[in-house]
C-alpha cells in the first residue's frame, strides 16, 4: 500500500542534500541552529550551513543513534539531556556521521540562541570539541505578539557583529546588495512553501504535512535563499498541485486529517508513521513544520529591509521563540482552516523547550476547545523512550474514539 | 442461539467473557498471561467454551483487547482495552461517565459518554507507578499475598507516608517502615493511599463525572477503592466482574459484529490476523 508522497522532488531533494553535504567540505561552514537560522548571512558570504540537528535525526533514521547517546552518557551527560546534543556530541566523539565521511569543522559556530537555552550549552560544547570560534546571539524571546523595536534592534546590532565574524573568516567584504538578493530568493521560497502548506487543506491532502513535510524542509533550510532554493519549490509546488488536480490523495481512502505538535520520534519514524497510515490519516498541518520558520501566515524576508526581517524572523516567525498562547492559535487555525478532526501531540521526554506545558495544551483543546486530542510520550532521538505497545495502544484508541464521534455527532470539529 | 466472545490479554491475566445475543454473558474464563500471550489467549477461550458448554465453532466472532490482542491467533478482530473498558462498564453500569482502569502495568482514565463510548482518556506514561504491579512488589515485600493486602489495609489507624510512587523504590520504603517497627497494616494504608492520589490526579486530567466506575484487576481490591473514595471523596462503582469489564467490551462489540451493523459504528480497528475463523 502506498503510504507516502513519492515524487520526482524526491529525486532532486536528494540531489540536493547530497550537493550540500558535498559544499561541506569544500567551503567554509557554519554551525547554526535550525529555528530562526540565518541562512541569508551565509548565502552573501558563500558560506554553507552546517546543522547539528541535521545530523543527530539522520543518525537516528538509520537507527545509529543509541551508540552516540550512550558516549555522550559515559562522558557524564545525564539521562534526561537532549537526546539530540547527545547524539551529536557522542557522534563526533566517535568519527560517527550520516554520510560516512567526515564533517568538516566549522570556521563559526554561531549560536543563534532562539527560544531553547539548552543549544547555548550545546554549541559551547561543539566549539569546545571542534576548537571553532563562538559566536552566541542572543535572541530574546518572545513574550508579547510582537517583538519591541528594542529587540529587532538588539538583534540587528548582533548581527552586524557576525557580519564582520564573516568578513574576518572569508575574507570577503560584506556586500549588502548580496544579501538583498538572498533575502528575494528566501521571499520567493517562502511563498511558495506557503502555497505547498496550504495545498494540504485539499481533501484528500496530497502529501503528509508532519511526515512527508520533513522531506522538503532539508531544502528549506539550506537553500531557501537561493535560486535553486526557488526553482526546488517551484517543481514541488507545481507537482503537488497537479496531485491536488487529480484528487490523488497521500493515504488511500483518506479518513481522518490531523494536526501535529512536536517533532517526530526519528529512531522509530517508518514505524510511528504506519500507525497513522493504519487509520488511514494523515497530517494536514503539524507545528513541526515551522521550527524553522512560520511563513503560512504571511511573513517574508524583506530585501528593502534584509537585517530588519532577519531579526524579526528569528524573534517572531519560527514556533521555538513564540509563547504558548501563540502555539496554542497557530495550532487552531490549522484546525479550523486545514479542516482537521483533531489534534495529536507528540511530548518528546528529552526537549524540555518544546514539550514543558503540553500536558496544558492537551486539557486546552480538549477541555476548552471540544477538539479531540492525543497525548502520546517517547522522544525525538532516544530509541530506549519510544514504546512501541503503549504508543500504539493510544492511537488506536484515540482513532477508535474519533470514529465514534464521527458515527455520533459528525467527525468535524464543531466550529 | 448465536455467541460471540471477547478475550483481554492483559499483563498479568487473561480474561475471556462469552456472551449470547438474548442472554447477554453466558461465560467467563481467567487465565495467568505468562510467557506465551498466544497461548494464554487460546487457553482461555478453550477454558471459557468449557465453562459455558459451547462448542467453540459455534462461537461466531471473537474480539480480542489488551496489550496482547494481536496475538490472538484465532481471534477476527481487535480493539483497544480503552474501547473495550469504556464499553463494558457503561453495559454494568448504564450510568457510568468516568473509568478508572487499574491494571497490572497501567492505569487509565476514560471520560464516557452516554452511549458507553470513549469521550477523552488519559494513561500512565511509560512507568508503572501507581499500577498494581506496584501493589505486588508491596505484598512481596511483607511478604503477604496479594489477596490481603487489601483488606489489611483498611486495619491501618495511622497510614506511613509513601513518598515514592516508583514501582521499585517502594521497597526500600517499605523496608525502612518496617525497621522502624511500623505495623504492617499502617504501611499498606500508606502504600493504597499513595497509589490513590496518584490515580487521581491523572484521572483529574480529564474531567471526573460521576458516576464512577473502577474496573480491571485492581478494582477487586476493598483497601483500594476504599482510598480511591477518600482521595476522590466520591464513592465508586465496582462490579464483582471488575477484572472481566475490558473482555465484556469485547463482546459486545462481537455481538455487534454478529448484527452485522458493525461497518457502521466504531468498527474499524482490524488489523490481518493468522488463521482467522
Amino acid at each position: 500500500m502506498k503510504t507516502e508522497y513519492r515524487g520526482s522532488i524526491h529525486q532532486r531533494q536528494k540531489e540536493l542534500m547530497t550537493t550540500w553535504y558535498d559544499r561541506l567540505e569544500s567551503s567554509q561552514a557554519v554551525a547554526m541552529m535550525i529555528s530562526g537560522n540565518c541562512v541569508e548571512l551565509l548565502e552573501a558570504f558563500g558560506m554553507v550551513p552546517l546543522y547539528p540537528e541535521i545530523n543527530a535525526l539522520q543518525l537516528a533514521i538509520r537507527h545509529q543513534s543509541l551508540e552516540p547517546i550512550l558516549v555522550a552518557e559515559e562522558m557524564g551527560y545525564a539521562a534526561d539531556n537532549c537526546a539530540y546534543v547527545k547524539a551529536d556530541v557522542g557522534a563526533w566523539i566517535k568519527g560517527i556521521t550520516p554520510t560516512g565521511r567526515p564533517l568538516p569543522r566549522a570556521a563559526l559556530v554561531l549560536c543563534n540562541f532562539v527560544g531553547c537555552n539548552t543549544y547555548v550549552k550545546w554549541f559551547e560544547h561543539t566549539a569546545a570539541l571542534t576548537g571553532s570560534p563562538l559566536y552566541v546571539l542572543d535572541v530574546p524571546f518572545l513574550r508579547d505578539d510582537e517583538p519591541s523595536e528594542a529587540a529587532v534592534t538588539y538583534v540587528v546590532r548582533q548581527l552586524k557583529e557576525i557580519i564582520e565574524r564573516l568578513e574576518a573568516i572569508s575574507g570577503l567584504r560584506f556586500d549588502m546588495d548580496r544579501l538583498r538578493e538572498a533575502t528575494r530568493y528566501s521571499a520567493e521560497s517562502e511563498a511558495l512553501w506557503s502555497k505547498i502548506k496550504r495545498l494540504c487543506q485539499s481533501t484528500p491532502a496530497p502529501f503528509d504535512a508532519y511526515f512527508d513535510a520533513i522531506t522538503l524542509m532539508g531544502p528549506l533550510y539550506v537553500y531557501r535563499a537561493s535560486r535553486e532554493g526557488v526553482e526546488f519549490f517551484q517543481a514541488a509546488h507545481e507537482e503537488i498541485a497537479r496531485k491536488v488536480a487529480r484528487h490523488e490523495g497521500v493515504v488511500p481512502d483518506e479518513r481522518f486529517r490531523v494536526v501535529v505538535e512536536g517533532p517526530p520520534p526519528y529512531s522509530h519514524f517508518r514505524n510511528f508513521r504506519d500507525m497513522f497510515t493504519k487509520w488511514n490519516a494523515v497530517a494536514v498541518a503539524s507545528t513541526y513544520s515551522t521550527v524553522g520558520g512560520l511563513w503560512e501566515f504571511g511573513f517574508r524576508h524583506d530585501p528593502d529591509h534584509p537585517l530588519e526581517s532577519i531579526a524579526r524572523h528569528m524573534l517572531e516567525q519560527n514556533v521555538t521563540n513564540r509563547n504558548y498562547l501563540q502555539r496554542y492559535d497557530q495550532i487552531e487555525r490549522y484546525v479550523h482552516e486545514w479542516n482537521a478532526d483533531g489534534v495529536v501531540i507528540h511530548f518528546v521526554k528529552s526537549c524540555r523547550l518544546f514539550s514543558a506545558g503540553q500536558g496544558d495544551m492537551r486539557d486546552y483543546f480538549t477541555k476548552q476547545r471540544d477538539i479531540p486530542t492525543l497525548y502520546i510520550e517517547s522522544d525525538l532521538e532516544d530509541p530506549r523512550y519510544f514504546s512501541e505497545a503503549q504508543i500504539r495502544n493510544r492511537v488506536d484508541a484515540y482513532f477508535e474514539a474519533l470514529e465514534h464521534r464521527k458515527q455520533t455527532v459528525g467527525l468535524k470539529v464543531q466550529r | 442461539m448465536r455467541f460471540a466472545a471477547g478475550v483481554d490479554v492483559g499483563s498479568t491475566q487473561t480474561k475471556a467473557v462469552l456472551m449470547e445475543e438474548s442472554s447477554g454473558i453466558v461465560g467467563r474464563a481467567l487465565v495467568p498471561t505468562g510467557a506465551n500471550v498466544s497461548k494464554a489467549a487460546e487457553n482461555a477461550f478453550l477454558a471459557l467454551c468449557r465453562e459455558a458448554q459451547v462448542d467453540a465453532h459455534d462461537v461466531g466472532f471473537v474480539v480480542g483487547t489488551g496489550y496482547g490482542r494481536y496475538k490472538i491467533a484465532f481471534g477476527n478482530a481487535q480493539m483497544t482495552e480503552i474501547s473495550c473498558h469504556a464499553r463494558g462498564a457503561h453495559h454494568v453500569f448504564p450510568n457510568t461517565r468516568t473509568v478508572i482502569d487499574m491494571g497490572g502495568q497501567d492505569s487509565k482514565a476514560i471520560r464516557v459518554g452516554a452511549a458507553g463510548e470513549v469521550l477523552d482518556f488519559v494513561m500512565n506514561d511509560k512507568c508503572a507507578a501507581g499500577t498494581g504491579r506496584f501493589l505486588a512488589n508491596a505484598a512481596e515485600v511483607l511478604g503477604i499475598s496479594l489477596d490481603e493486602i487489601g483488606p489489611l489495609s483498611l486495619q491501618a489507624t495511622r497510614p506511613v507516608k509513601i513518598t515514592t510512587v516508583c514501582t521499585v523504590f517502594v521497597e526500600s520504603d517499605i523496608l525502612s517502615y518496617l525497621a522502624q517497627g511500623k505495623k504492617g497494616a499502617d504501611i499498606l494504608g500508606g502504600v493504597h493511599l499513595a497509589i490513590a492520589k496518584r490515580t487521581v490526579s491523572l484521572a483529574r486530567r480529564t474531567e471526573i463525572e460521576p458516576a464512577i466506575t473502577v474496573t480491571g484487576g485492581v478494582a477487586r481490591n476493598v483497601g483500594m477503592v476504599r482510598a480511591l473514595e477518600e482521595v476522590l471523596g466520591a464513592s465508586l462503582q465496582v462490579s464483582t466482574d471488575s477484572h472481566f469489564t475490558g473482555a465484556i467490551g469485547a463482546a459486545l462489540f462481537a455481538l455487534e459484529k454478529l448484527d452485522r451493523s458493525f461497518e457502521t459504528t466504531i468498527w474499524r480497528s482490524h488489523e490481518p490476523v493468522h488463521g482467522s475463523r
